[in-house]
Order: structure tokens, then sequence, then C-alpha cells
């Protein structure tokens, strides 16, 4: 035993060029997802100082001339960034508030109903969405809503209510793209949290029960604490993803019609950079919109971390 | 003995909801839970009866949740589509090889950094999780696909987005916590190599996530419209889910109504298309889908352990 624990010793103390030596065959092995990493993730985020230069193709980015602030100060002082900051802003924070307590609800429900039958189809059928594709998501959202032969203004005209152009009134979008995203996720990121509710400890369930607590009493004293951490985590994740507002499905929901509100950074990027071949300027907006993102994750990690709760690192 | 614990159990589980706010709320949650599946399967079953109705009907609305005027004449436009079955094909050989590549990448990464003795392990870690919080942004990376060639080529479906950081943690997790270390002491003590542990030792123990693995990468190139947006712009290259924006979404489908658009109004038949064409695509995916739920639950459970 004690000569183990020596000979791990041993093996800790080896140099760095000892251990490649000793295990050139896993430093191999590394070397294909290290050049995966470097190539398509640490490359591009040295590419990212064509932000700070004015790029030419024909110069390449080490030849053209730096501009400094240039693209920051051109966006800022652009009549289009209130508005694209503002829709970035507004359809995150309402997609955050509605899409992060669904499928807690969901959890907790389908944890009051516990162990038949009908938990188990309800959770089969809820994540199904999950696995449909976004632009097949878009085209089910269209087909239903769609003026004339969508099924929902159907119902409408059936009910004697008057039919409603959703796709045609900008004032609809938001709530459209927020809906069909829970719509779709709900019952995904719920199995996390069901997964939690699996492993509660059972002894505080028969304390509650012995003290008669009801059964709504129960989640409040000692499912909901259970949740916690996870809750917390999640809702840290999600803060850091609020910038990062997912680009295709607004993409694929963008018409000339409700273009005035659905216009994101992320997909302004996109056009001003692939189609008009800006590609300094919208560097330096997606880098903007990085920065913002970081500052929220960073900031939400720090305040989890102050109340004394989880953090990710 | 196991009769009387199960009768005892369900006699508490009786009592349990026998006041009245238990029962109210137990009622609440069986008419949300209804409502909830209400939701999810209307949709679904409207798009179902309107790909098998006839044009005409589902062009005038009126078709609900049955199918009016059974016919298959969305499906046959399909199958006549040299470029939609062009796409399937296209679909199917990026998510074969783009799979097999993301599963060996991770593989690759997630066992060296499973071991807990190798040097290189924590900055090499840190490398990667950077990568998670931070990235160069659609530019900056569209720049060095194209400064390596990639535009338009086969492997700009595979490599820009072959190995996600998150999976690599979750390989990683796996094995360290269910292959103990010391297994490959004794067999480098009978002159195993890392590489020979590798292939006959970690990749048979790891199989269940593995199997993870592939349905995760697997969906997800399948459903991937981001990398051929972005990277193509040959539509021979394209790939279905490109050719379903142009059909659903921009509603252009020039060259996909062959023979029968002689036979019935053209307008009518490419509505009716739109709705076969969301069954057929996602029918891959959902064909696997009872298979697959249990892993995908296993999958997202062993990264909550982490995460």
């Amino acid at each position: 035993m004690e000569e183990r624990v020596k000979k791990r010793k041993n093996t800790r103390k080896l140099s760095f060029k000892e251990d490649i030596k000793k295990r050139w065959q896993l430093y191999l092995m590394l070397l294909f997802p290290i050049l995966y990493i470097v190539v398509f993730c640490y490359l591009p985020m040295g590419g990212i100082v064509i932000a700070f230069k004015n790029f030419s193709f024909r110069k390449g980015i080490m030849g053209s001339d730096w501009v400094g602030m240039k693209y920051f100060i051109q966006f800022f002082t652009n009549p289009d960034m209130v508005r694209l900051l503002k829709n970035t802003l507004i359809i995150s924070l309402y997609q955050l508030i509605v899409s992060f307590p669904a499928p807690i609800i969901l959890a907790l429900a389908l944890h009051i109903i516990n162990g038949n039958r009908f938990k188990k189809f309800m959770q089969s059928l809820t994540y199904a969405p999950y696995f449909i594709s976004t632009v097949v998501l878009v085209g089910i959202v269209l087909q239903c809503l769609h003026l004339n032969i969508g099924i929902v203004n159907g119902v409408l005209d059936f009910l004697g209510f008057s039919r409603i152009d959703f796709m045609g009134r900008a004032s609809y979008f938001r709530h459209i793209y927020v809906w069909s995203g829970v719509w779709q996720m709900t019952g995904y990121s719920a199995i996390i949290y069901i997964a939690a509710l699996g492993n509660v400890d059972q002894s505080l369930i028969e304390a509650s029960q012995l003290d008669g607590a009801n059964r709504l009493q129960r989640i409040r004293i000692v499912e909901l604490p259970a949740l916690k951490p996870i809750i917390t985590i999640q809702l840290i994740l999600s803060i850091g993803c609020i910038m990062g507002v997912g680009f295709e499905k607004v993409y694929l929901m963008q018409n000339s019609l409700n273009l005035p509100i659905s216009e994101i950074i992320s997909t302004y990027v996109f056009k001003r950079g692939l189609r008009d071949m800006q590609y300094s300027f919208a560097t330096a907006v997606g880098l903007f919109n990085s920065i913002i993102n970081f500052i929220l994750l960073f900031a939400a990690n720090k305040i989890s971390q102050k109340f004394g709760e989880t953090s990710l690192w | 003995m196991q009769a009387t614990s199960q009768t005892q159990y369900k006699n508490t589980k009786i009592k349990l909801y026998h006041t009245v706010p238990d029962r109210i709320l137990l009622a609440g949650v069986w008419i949300l839970l209804a409502a909830i599946a209400v939701i999810i399967l209307v949709p679904v079953i409207f798009i179902l009866a309107s790909s098998f109705s006839d044009p005409s009907a589902v062009s005038a609305g009126k078709v609900f949740l049955w199918p009016v005027d059974f016919s298959l004449a969305g499906y046959q436009v399909i199958l006549l589509s040299p470029n939609i079955l062009q796409g399937f094909f296209n679909s199917v050989a990026y998510t074969v090889v783009g799979t097999v590549v993301s599963v060996s990448l991770t593989l690759l990464a997630g066992y060296p950094l499973s071991r807990t003795d190798l040097k290189i392990r924590k900055p090499v870690m840190f490398l990667f999780t950077v990568t998670m919080f931070f990235s160069g942004g659609i530019i900056p990376t569209y720049m060095v696909v194209s400064k390596l060639n990639l535009i338009d080529s086969f492997w700009a479906m595979i490599l820009p987005s072959a190995m996600g950081v998150w999976n690599v943690i979750l390989m990683k997790t796996y094995i360290q916590s269910s292959i103990p270390l010391e297994i490959f002491e004794s067999a480098s003590i009978d002159g195993c190599s890392d590489w020979k542990y590798f292939i006959n030792m970690v990749i048979p123990l790891s199989k269940p996530i593995i199997a993870v693995m592939i349905l995760l990468y697997a969906v997800g190139k399948w459903n991937d419209f981001f990398s051929a947006l972005l990277y193509l712009n040959d539509t021979a290259k394209s790939p279905l889910q490109l050719i379903l924006r142009n059909v659903l979404v921009t509603n252009d489908s020039s060259g996909m109504v062959m023979r029968l658009e002689e036979q019935m109004s053209r307008q009518e038949l490419k509505t009716l298309m739109q709705y076969s064409l969301v069954v057929v695509s996602s029918l891959p995916v959902m064909l696997l889908y009872p298979f697959i739920q249990r892993y995908f639950v296993k999958g997202i459970m062993m990264g909550s352990i982490k995460g």
C-alpha cells in the first residue's frame, strides 16, 4: 500500500518532458481536439481585431489599416442602434420571464400526479417537440397561424371572431416567438428538474406528511428548496444567454412587415457582415454583443456567490 | 411482506389527497396537464391531417384535425422532386459523416482529459472551457472557414461545429467516474499502452455515453440550418433544412413542382406540399424517437450531475 502511494507521488513529480515521453499517445490523441479548438474557436477570436481595422480581403487581416474605435462609434451614433438594442433586450427578457418558470411548473405538475402512466405519456409528449428543427418549427407556426387556412384562424372563425393576420402584424412577433419557444423547449428543459425532484429526500416528505402539511405547503417547504441549486444555475446560464437570443429562429421568422420589431443585433450582424460585406463594422457590433453578454453572465454569477448560493466557477 | 408494505404505501397515498385543498390542487394539475397535451398535439395533428388531404380542401381552409378528401398528392410531389430528394440524401451524408467525426473528436478529447495523472489536463480544460463563454462571432468564424477554402465544400458542414465542449465535459466526467484509474495502472504494468487501453477498455466501457453522444450530434447535424446558410451557396450541396427554408418560410419552390403541376392548380399543390414536407423531414428523427428518448434523458441527467 505504502509502496503504491510512493509510486503515485513519483508519477506526480514527473517533469513535463518526461510526461510527454511517457504518455505521448495521450498527447497525440489530444492533438486533434486541440487543433480543432485552436482553428475554429481561437483563430476567430484573433480575427476580432478586424473590428479595429478597415478590413479588406486584398490586404488581409494583418495588412489592413488600423482605424481604432471608428466602427464602434459608427454603431453607437447609428440611429438603428437604440432600436436594435431595445428589440434584443425586450425579446430576450420576455423569453426569460416566460420560458424560465415554465419547465419548473411542468416538472412540479408531473411530480404531483406522480407514478402513473399518464405522467410517462406526458413526459414523452412534452419533450418530443425538442427534436423538431428550427426551420420546421417556424414552418409549423406559419401554417397554424396562416390567415386563411391556418387552424388557429379556422377556430377563431368558427367561434365567431374575426380572423387575425398573425404574421402580418409586427405587434404579434414577440408573442409568437416566445410562446412557440415555450411549445418547443419546455418539456426538454423540465427533464433536469424532474430528475432533481426524483431525488428529494424521502424522510423530509414523510416528516411533512406527519406534520399535516397539505400538498401545496409541501411543495413550498420540501420540493422547491430541493430544486433551489439547480434553479440558480439554470438562471445564471439563462441570464448569460440574454444577448445570444436565437439567431436562427428570429431570422427565419422575419418578414418585411415585422422587421422594425424583429431586427435584433445578431441578425443585423449577419446581414451587414455577410450580405453587405461590411466585415469590420459587423465584427465590431458582434463584439459589443458578446461583451455585454459576458458582463451579464459574470454579474449574475457574482450575485449568486454573494448570496452564498451555487456558482458556475 | 412485500404485499403488505405495498398496500400500506397505497393507503398513505390515498390519504395524501383527502383534504379539500389537496383535491382542488390535484384537479387543477390534471386540467393544466390536459391543456398542455392538447396544445402540443393539435398543431401536430393539424399538419398531419392536412398533409393527407386533397390540395383544394387544404387551400380552402377546410381541414382541421382529420384529413378531408384523403389524398397522397403532397407526398407524390415530394417523391417526384429531384431537389428535395437530393437535399434529403445530402442531409443523410452530412449527418452520418458529421456524427462519426464529432463523436471521434469528443472521445479523443474526453479520454485524455479524464486522466487525472496527465500533466497538461488542467490547461487544456481551461482552453476548452473558455470557448463556452466567449467566441469570435459569426464574421471572424466565417473568415477562418473561407481562408481554409471550405466555403461550398462538403467539409464546411462537418468541421466548423465538429466538437461541442459541453459534450467533452460530459464524456470526461462519465469516463472519470465509471472507469477507475487503477484498472489502467494494472493494465500498464502488464504492458498495455495508452492507445491499446483506450481501444480495448475505454471505448467498450463507455458505450452508454457514446450512444448519448451519437444521438446528440446526429439530431444536431440533421437539424443544422445555420452552417448551410453561412457556408454553402451551391444549391446542389444544400441540406434538407435549407431547402425546407425556401419552401416553408420564403415560399420559393421554383423547380420543385414537377409533372403534377399540369394536372392541378400549382398554387394549391405548393401549399399542400409544405405540410407533407414538414412530415417527411421530421420523420427520421420521430421514427428514432421512442428509441432515442431513454438515452437522451440519461444524457441530460449525466450533465445535470455536473451542472
